[in-house]
């Protein structure tokens, strides 16, 4: 597993063999398998948030699916996995405002869309176009929300927002991060809304007895950083 | 009859006989300021009483209450004018007469037990009580059922009390409000918000009279505008100026130890300050910050080799801990206190001898406040001694000493009330009752600090308080109040009345956290829940932001010993013991009041006169002789820039002495400039005095080479913009806009009934505050924050005007190293957080010395 920061601005973590791009949204991008994943979007948060009266602004939908457009048109996949979490509740799809429903049908047109479900999410069947599921398995690699303690082959979750903070010699910069070993890739939050946890926290750490790798999201490419 | 003669009979009409004898029986002589608040009341008018410590201000503003009360008899219950119906509370005796209103909880208890004392001596039938945040409900429920004749209270708890249904029968009877450090409260958003508390007073009792009691200041016409509605034709309150007191006596301290150059801990000064104790009654030892106040206790009890009891006090200690302070010192058992600002405020000390004050005096008026806290009686000068941490700081310290001298005050102007305030009070006043939008825009607009207030905004300000006030109208089923049949904004639910009272008041200090002392839980084995976790008291509240800073076995100081960081359990911070003498943490340290304008002066004129040096230590004079010698001292109107390599990189060094906040906005400029230019800025520093901006490329040659021009370089056209584009993606600026969003009720401290999971439900307003600024950039919060910033805490006047004083007068010193006058600046490098651009340049340092560290060195 290495980094190969420089030659073209991109950072690779490869698992299995292969590569995935850490693009500094947080998705990966698998060139190989023409895939893009993405994780924890916490679609319709501040709706889900503003029914409790906490009046958050109601743009996180649409921010996040910005953020996801520009994903897709930099990698033009051809498939796209959504790795649970994808609302921030199961009536999160009711409450989509029309014009980003339009957006995400436009992002899901001519591709494969995989909706993993997540603890928030845990059955979209039927609400929204896209293939259901718990996980999927491709090449080896189990794709899913959770991660297993230990992982059979390789897997690619979410779920724990990793956050990692950098100490440098002018100060600390605390960013979203992938973290890594040779069997998992755990995945950052994509959403607009959604917050982190340290890499330190012992959720995260347990599942690095041995070491991890750790690559902080700037805002040209992600950059390893020590653990 | 002589006018004397005419006077003492006045007097006499003024003051009943039992409070004259009461005066003499005491060997006091009622003051003219107190007789003049007494004849002011008499006509009903309001009045600001400008008066130095010691001045009996107190008794001044609630001389006129205890007449009156005095001579009112005390109403049966069964006298009761307006018999209650149904779930009414029981009859009062006469109603709520006065209210006291404090900037601190400590203050208004102290002065409850200062007015018992004459209302016990004279015999007056008179209630007086507290209410407080920490006063137990079940009292709470009883005041308002039951209400004091007196009642002494804050700013929050009238807040409270105003936004409940029965606040017009509260209120309804009061005839005086007295408050306390007006020049204290006004200057902050607790001020706004008891500006609008007190326009619904006048609302609820027209008649009302007030009284301000305040320190002095630089404009009192302007402060006594607060105490009157701001209505064409109304009256205006007088402003009594009280005699000043005897001239204090202060001094600098004269170390015979070595002068740190940077540094707030005046930690050289330990075994000075610790001799200076000894050789008086009490001292009050003044600091600017919490961490400063943790850490002279720790090194003053290293030394306390005769266990002086020398106690600490501040805002983030355990309130049964800093009550048992408050009383020790109270009943004269304590040689000394550390204390911050929590112990600023008049609180009566009687017996304080000596006042101590740290590190620098940042303004002018503030020392002098401070130092009246010593020997609080008039006629007797007070003694200070003020302790310079560092050698910038003799300096600060020499220009205090002079404006003592002159009595100048450097006091702010009165504030333009702030949006989130108002949002916050708007919704209190509809949980209060059915709310008129006309008829509360003319209430707030009476305020002093709302009155420029436009209509549209504060239909903005509704409109944000129902739905969130959002251009996408998506929210109007979650709304928070509606209007019904007839016009008037109601409450949609009873929850959002009882969210408005758990997250009322403006104080938004960074996330706090409970500190836990626990047995320490040192094998690794043992999970964080394990059983010899639990337990242990509570020693305070810390900042989240610095715990996340530490790993598990880090040692830091609080509550005055060195602690050993355990872990984060849900939301509190285990700690144990630690046998370390020295933290590992040190926990930032510098001020956080800007240096004054006018002290700035004093410093710029001081450095710029090598005559002046002459009264400076012979330390202080030595290095400025260097700086001298080897770089240049910028005159009075000048702005020295100098440059020089250290290390790697390339420092460009200035010396506007415009405070530290000025100058990190200076810096953040400078440093976008210097980007542009293709000279690759790496990060920035500042401090109070100076701001250091390091690049990887040859400043000093660009410079040389007409590559750069120094001028353009601090053009005053960079407020354009340069600082729109970088206060948007600011640090700062989150955080400003963090304190807008739990002001104004967007984001809640605190949920009933979910105290648990809470951090689940909280959000981080920069992620808020991201996707708000794409979408809606004029939303009000927005509008909030950049007002905040621009006026407090990026002091962009302050810069402008710097900027056009220094056109054409920047002196360039171009130097092989660094120079004597940078040292202090270059020591602060790596204590601040990193902000805009410079964060993808230390992501990228931070990925290439992993690299370098796995023998995989970036191959380009």
């Amino acid at each position: 597993m290495t980094a190969r920061p420089g030659q073209i601005s991109e950072t690779t973590i490869a698992l299995l063999g292969r590569g995935f791009v850490a693009d500094p949204s947080g998705a990966l991008w698998c060139p190989a398998s023409r895939l893009v994943v993405v994780s924890d979007l916490h679609l319709e948060k501040g709706s889900s948030l503003a029914a409790r009266r906490m009046l958050l602004p109601p743009y996180d939908t649409a921010r996040t699916l910005a953020m996801l457009a520009a994903v897709i048109a930099r990698y033009r996949p051809r498939t796209v996995i959504s790795l649970g979490d994808s609302f921030h509740d199961r009536a999160g799809p009711c409450r989509m405002a029309e014009a980003d429903v339009v957006t995400l049908r436009a992002l899901q047109a001519g591709r494969e869309w995989v909706w993993v479900a997540g603890n928030h999410d845990p059955s979209l069947d039927g609400a929204l176009p896209g293939l259901c599921c718990d996980e999927v398995t491709e090449g080896g690699i189990r794709f899913a929300h959770e991660p297993t303690p230990t992982p059979q082959g390789g897997e690619i979750a979410g779920h724990l927002h990793p956050c990692v903070k950098v100490t440098g010699r002018g100060g600390s910069v605390r960013r979203k991060a992938f973290v890594s070993c040779e069997t998992r890739i755990v995945m950052p939050a994509f959403g607009a809304f959604t917050g982190g946890l340290d890499i330190r926290s012992p959720a995260i750490r347990s599942l690095f007895p041995d070491r991890m790798a750790v690559f902080a999201l700037g805002q040209q490419r992600a950059y390893q950083v020590a653990a | 009859m002589s006018a004397r003669h005419d006077a003492d009979l006045t007097d006499a009409l003024l003051l009943p006989e039992r409070f004259g004898a009461w005066f003499a029986g005491r060997g006091w002589a009622p003051r003219a300021h107190q007789l003049d608040l007494l004849r002011l009341a008499q006509d009903g008018r309001s009045a600001l009483l400008v008066a130095p410590t010691g001045a009996g201000k107190t008794l001044a503003g609630f001389l006129p209450s205890l007449v009156e009360l005095a001579g009112k008899p005390a109403r049966k219950a069964s006298d009761s004018p307006t018999k209650p119906v149904g779930r009414a509370p029981p009859p009062r005796q006469r109603g709520l007469h006065t209210l006291y209103i404090s900037p601190l909880k400590a203050l208004a208890v102290d002065v409850a037990r200062n007015l018992y004392r004459p209302t016990e001596e004279m015999g007056l039938a008179i209630r007086i009580e507290t209410r407080t945040g920490d006063t137990p409900a079940s009292k709470r429920q009883r005041q308002r059922a039951d209400p004091p004749d007196i009642l002494l209270t804050t700013p929050e708890q009238l807040a409270l009390l105003l936004a409940s249904a029965d606040a017009p029968y509260l209120f309804g009877s009061l005839k005086r409000v007295v408050l306390d450090e007006l020049h204290a409260l006004v200057t902050s958003k607790r001020g706004d918000l008891l500006a609008l508390g007190l326009a619904r007073l006048f609302t609820l009792a027209p008649d009302l009279v007030t009284v301000g009691l305040s320190a002095t200041v630089k404009d009192p016409d302007d402060l006594a505008r607060f105490l009157t509605p701001q209505r064409p034709g109304a009256a205006r309150a007088a402003v009594v100026m009280a005699a000043a007191g005897a001239r204090p006596d202060v001094t600098i301290l004269e170390t015979a130890e070595r002068l740190p150059w940077a540094g707030h801990s005046a930690r050289h000064a330990a075994g000075e300050i610790y001799e200076a104790i000894k050789a008086h009654r009490t001292t009050l030892v003044f600091v600017n910050t919490r961490s400063q106040a943790e850490l002279l206790f720790q090194l003053l009890w290293t030394i306390n080799e005769e266990d002086l009891p020398i106690a600490l006090h501040h805002g983030s200690l355990d309130v049964a801990q800093r009550r048992k302070v408050e009383d020790a010192m109270a009943a004269g058992k304590l040689k000394a206190v550390v204390c911050t600002s929590s112990l600023d405020l008049g609180i009566d000390w009687g017996d304080v001898d000596l006042v101590l004050n740290i590190g620098a005096p940042k303004g002018s008026s503030r020392l002098m406040q401070r130092i009246g806290r010593a020997n609080h009686r008039l006629d007797e000068p007070s003694r200070a001694v003020l302790v310079p941490a560092n050698r910038f700081e003799v300096m600060e310290c020499r220009a205090a000493l002079e404006a003592i001298d002159l009595g100048a005050q450097d006091t702010e102007p009165l504030r333009t009330g702030a949006l989130d305030v108002l949002c916050q009070h708007v919704l209190g006043m509809a949980c209060a009752g059915p709310l008129d939008e006309a008829a509360l825009y003319a209430e707030v607009t009476a305020a002093a600090p709302y009155a420029a207030l436009d209509a549209a905004t504060f239909q903005d300000v509704i409109a944000f308080v129902a739905t969130g006030g959002y251009a996408l109208k998506s929210y109007e089923r979650f709304a928070k109040i509606r209007k019904d049949k007839k016009g008037l904004w109601r409450v949609a639910h009873p929850s959002v009345a009882q969210r408005y009272r758990m997250n009322v008041g403006t104080i938004v200090e960074s996330p706090m956290l409970k500190v836990r002392m626990v047995r320490s839980a040192r094998s690794a084995t043992r999970g964080p829940s394990g059983p010899l976790m639990r337990g242990g008291r509570v020693l305070g509240e810390v900042e989240e932001y610095f715990i996340e800073g530490l790993v598990s076995g880090d040692t830091f100081l609080f509550a005055g010993e060195v602690l050993r960081y355990e872990a984060l359990v849900e939301n509190e911070v285990y700690v144990s013991r630690s046998t370390a003498r020295e933290p590992k943490v040190p926990a930032y340290a510098g001020g956080k009041f800007p240096l004054s304008t006018f002290l700035a002066e004093g410093v710029r004129r001081m450095l710029s006169d090598p005559a002046e040096w002459r009264k400076l230590p012979s330390q202080v004079a030595e290095w400025l002789e260097l700086q001298r010698t080897v770089s240049v001292i910028p005159g009075r109107d000048q702005l020295l820039v100098e440059t020089f390599p250290c290390g790697d990189r390339f420092h460009l060094v200035a010396y506007p002495f415009e405070g530290r906040l000025a100058h990190q906005t200076l810096g953040m400029l400078l440093t976008r400039r210097l980007e542009r230019r293709g000279l690759n800025p790496m990060g920035f520093v500042a401090n109070d005095y100076s701001l250091s901006v390091w690049c990887l490329t040859d400043l000093g040659a660009a410079i040389r080479s007409v590559d750069l021009s120094i001028a353009a370089l601090f053009d005053e056209d960079m407020l354009g913009d340069d600082l729109e584009a970088w206060l948007d993606e600011s640090q700062l600026m989150k955080r400003t806009f963090r304190t807008c969003a739990v002001i104004a009720g967007l984001i809640e401290r605190r949920h009933p009934g979910k105290e648990k999971t809470g951090r689940q439900v909280t959000i981080s307003t920069d992620l808020i505050y991201d996707v708000l600024r794409r979408h809606e950039p004029g939303h009000l919060l927005l509008r909030a924050a950049r007002a905040d910033a621009a006026t407090g805490l990026l002091d962009i006047g302050r810069l402008g005007q710097m900027l056009s004083r220094i056109r054409g007068r920047i002196v360039h010193s171009d130097l092989k190293r660094v120079s004597p006058l940078a040292v202090p600046v270059m020591l602060e490098i790596g204590r601040e957080p990193v902000y805009g651009e410079a964060g993808e340049a230390l992501l990228a340092e931070a990925e290439a010395s992993l690299l370098a560290e796995a023998g995989m060195a970036e191959q380009t």
